[in-house]
């Protein structure tokens, strides 16, 4: 069938059911933009390229599916780096298209020309600048393979706009023309047989063993699996920050988030193991703190589908390439009905620590600000079923980390790998647009509020009604938390002002729904009436305590056995009984 | 390039898609991962769809198995085999122009002759030469010559391929 490049770029898309595309248009990426109209896929027009990066972010995170971003060449696609580099980081799919001046303008620096495959290079899994007008459907078929597949990740598309206006032969490559189109790509996922026996041996000799449960669970879809092995072999399981939810909260073998901002018992379960049954999960600096110094007695298992994390970081023993749920499937099968060790010794020092250092904030007090803490605790509690909880960076993504309860995988949508603010209010919408069913909360801080807060705009107009608490606490919390902890409190440009802007007001113009709260009786009857809102975003400013700081804390470059706990846990020795 | 041996190396041949843009992925990612390589050389495999890049990289500061794994994450590279010295047969081109005037000709001719190397340029009062063979070969003769005033060098990388078994 002949047809534009354009038609072509958007029957491919159709072809790959991609429901929807968030996007802009401009000069390069016009003609893609004309085939839109009259396509099924839906199109939410974002007010800046990098909403739409994180809204394709935070769909796929909820969905699985990869998320699809359209914008055209330039400024467009340098606005389009940030999320990508947050998509490599936390291996998230998206197909991104990008707009491209025309081939005969390539190299000459023609108007809104910039070398986008060369600028995305090192941030995506792969890129294409499209040359040949006829290979356009192979390489969006390529792109979604690839995105989806082996570790997942942002792949990107530069099209020139001639390509896009080239007339080609329409043709839907098969399965077999994909694979076959890709010599270089073969993810291994089942795991080496004898490295599961090997794996089987260690966790059935453990004394101490722990589950280290990372983003790669969710990933594989292996939450299920994961829960299957911890209940089997009856082992205690750390989720890492890109984990939460990939093992329930409520689980009596939970022991929630380990790393430099994790709760005592899952840093200092990890520091004793002798045992890490190390699932999707890639020994990243904010969980091991000074690695020489992390998990020392531990024997190490390691499954990842990137074969590069392995021993990139720790060497492994027993290194294991493959599909998490796949080889946890069959470790399982391998361990069998074989009795486990008896390792109440290892549970009673567990359930100490938890015990002893439970999370811990100070009352409130007539008079202060809102504790922080407590704005989650209420927020938890009031949530409805099944709520989605999405953060930016700084402290209050640490807080809502903490003390939220996740049951259940893809709730939890966060930035870890690459910590950027402003992720939390355009991954909030994309998450929404996926998961239209459910209630979708983002926890935010005032920095981050300011630097993609426009994207309500596009909420409100395309009726997505997502719901954004604040956790104002008038500065760059995070940055203020490390002046005051290793810089002698000398605070320098931390400071944000707790009502430039009037966040109701602005939030109003964007047409949400705003309230603030300042009393702490107020907390729960605003959250109530936030929940009972549904046609169209709320927003609400808490106003927070600036001096409450995030702990437990490992300090940078520290050993995880320095954490620092709460100063009120602090007084009594914490060493470990060994 | 100044040495190609001295420090513990080994050559990774690697079988990438004859696509363009390949060559800077490869050495972006090096960039990128901090990875450090003595040379690099790429040519036309036998097979029209593939080109081949040889590597060689210094063992002592670069991790063989990262590299490697790393590389095998780039989409567009198919194949990697590791050349240990031992194992492999590794040759490398070498020319250079020697500011030779008519007193001192005859003894870079002597080592030309000793290295069994090549003048392939002459003039009164320089000469070009070309020496292929074993990158330590080459190595020498680099420091035999520099004394009489290398003008301008230049060097290709050294290739590689596995030694045929010989059968017993
Ligand atoms: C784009 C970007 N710029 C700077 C930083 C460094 N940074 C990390 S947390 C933080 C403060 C965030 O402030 P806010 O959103 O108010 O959150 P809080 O820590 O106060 O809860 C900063 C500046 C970052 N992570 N991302
Ligand atoms: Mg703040």
């Amino acid at each position: 069938m002949k047809m534009t490049g354009a038609q072509a770029l958007v029957k491919s898309l159709e072809a790959e059911k991609v429901e929807v595309i968030f996007g802009l248009p401009g000069g390069a990426i016009l003609p893609a933009y004309d085939p839109i109209l009259d396509s099924p896929i839906r199109h939410i027009l974002v007010r800046h390229e990098q909403g739409a990066g994180h809204m394709a972010e935070g769909y796929a995170h909820v969905t699985g599916r990869p998320g699809v971003a359209m914008v055209t060449s330039g400024p467009a696609a340098t606005n389009m780096v940030t999320p990508l580099c947050d998509a490599y980081m936390d291996s998230v799919p998206l197909v991104v298209i990008t707009g491209q001046v025309s081939r005969s303008f390539i190299g000459t620096d023609g108007f809104q020309e910039c070398d986008t495959v060369g600028i995305t290079r090192s941030v995506t899994k792969h890129n294409e600048l499209v040359m040949d007008p006829a290979e356009l459907p192979m390489l969006v078929r390529q792109a979604f393979h690839l995105a989806s597949t082996g570790r997942p990740g942002p792949v990107l598309l530069d099209v020139p706009k001639d390509v896009l206006q080239a007339e080609i032969d329409f043709y839907w490559p098969s399965d077999e023309d994909v694979a076959a189109s890709l010599p270089g790509y073969k993810p291994t996922v089942k795991g080496h047989p004898r490295m599961i026996k090997e794996a089987a041996r260690l966790i059935s000799e453990a004394q101490r063993p722990v589950i280290y449960a990372g983003g790669g669970i969710l990933k594989a879809r292996a939450a299920e699996a994961l829960r299957e092995l911890a209940e089997r072999a009856g082992i205690p399981v750390v989720t890492t920050l890109m984990a939460r939810g990939a093992f329930p909260d409520d689980h009596e073998l939970c022991l929630g988030m380990p790393g430099m901002h994790g709760n005592y018992t899952a840093i200092t379960a990890l520091q004793q193991a002798d045992l890490l049954v190390t699932l999707g999960a890639r020994f990243d600096d904010r969980v091991t703190g000074r690695v020489d110094a992390f998990a020392p007695h531990a024997k190490v298992i390691h499954v990842d589908i990137d074969p590069a994390e392995l021993g990139k970081i720790r060497q492994p023993d027993v290194p294991i390439v493959g599909d998490c749920r796949q080889v946890i499937t069959e470790i399982v099968k391998a361990l069998g009905d074989a009795p486990q060790p008896e390792r109440s010794e290892w549970r009673a020092m567990i359930s100490g620590w938890q015990e002893r250092y439970p999370l811990h904030y100070d009352p409130y007090i007539a008079g202060d600000a809102l504790k922080p803490q407590q704005v989650m605790e209420v927020l938890r509690d009031s949530a409805p079923e099944g709520t989605i909880l999405v953060s930016g960076v700084g402290q209050h993504q640490m807080w809502a980390s903490q003390y939220w309860k996740f049951n259940e995988p893809y709730t939890w949508v966060n930035s870890g790998g690459l910590g950027t603010m402003g992720f939390s209010v355009p991954a909030a919408i994309g998450a929404k647009v996926g998961r239209p069913d459910r209630t979708v909360w983002a926890v935010d801080g005032d920095g981050c509020f300011q630097m993609t807060a426009q994207e309500l705009v596009t909420a409100s107009s395309e009726r997505i009604p997502v719901k954004v608490a604040i956790l104002n606490n008038a500065y760059l919390g995070m940055v203020r938390q490390w002046q005051e902890m290793f810089y002698e409190e000398r605070y320098s440009e931390v400071y944000l002002s707790p009502d430039l802007p009037d966040y109701v007001k602005w939030a109003e113009a964007m047409g949400c729904a705003a309230f603030r709260v300042e009393d702490p009786d107020e907390v729960e009857p605003t959250i109530a009436k936030a929940n009972s809102i549904d046609d169209r975003p709320v927003v609400i400013d808490f106003r927070t305590d600036a001096r409450e700081k995030v702990f437990p804390m490992v300090p940078a470059g520290a050993s995880n056995d320095d954490v620092v706990v709460h100063p009120a846990q602090s007084t009594s020795t914490r060493k470990v009984v060994q | 390039m100044t040495t190609s041996s001295g420090a513990q190396h080994q050559t990774l041949s690697v079988l990438v898609e004859n696509r363009s843009g390949v060559l800077a992925r490869v050495s972006g990612m090096f960039a990128r991962r901090g990875f450090n390589i003595i040379s690099l050389a790429v040519a036309p495999s036998d097979d029209p769809r593939f080109s081949r890049i040889n590597l060689v990289i210094n063992v002592e500061e670069t991790s063989v198995e990262q590299m490697t794994k790393q590389l095998f994450k780039l989409v567009n590279v198919v194949k990697i085999t590791e050349l240990h010295p031992s194992e492999a047969v590794e040759r490398e081109l070498l020319m250079l122009t020697v500011a030779a005037g008519a007193n001192q000709r005859g003894e870079v001719m002597e080592l030309v002759g000793i290295f069994e190397a090549r003048i392939v340029d002459v003039s009164p009062a320089a000469v070009t030469i070309m020496l292929a063979g074993e990158p330590d070969r080459l190595d020498d003769f680099e420091d035999l010559i520099r004394p009489y005033g290398i003008v301008e060098i230049q060097r290709t990388g050294r290739v590689a391929l596995p030694k045929v078994r010989k059968a017993s």
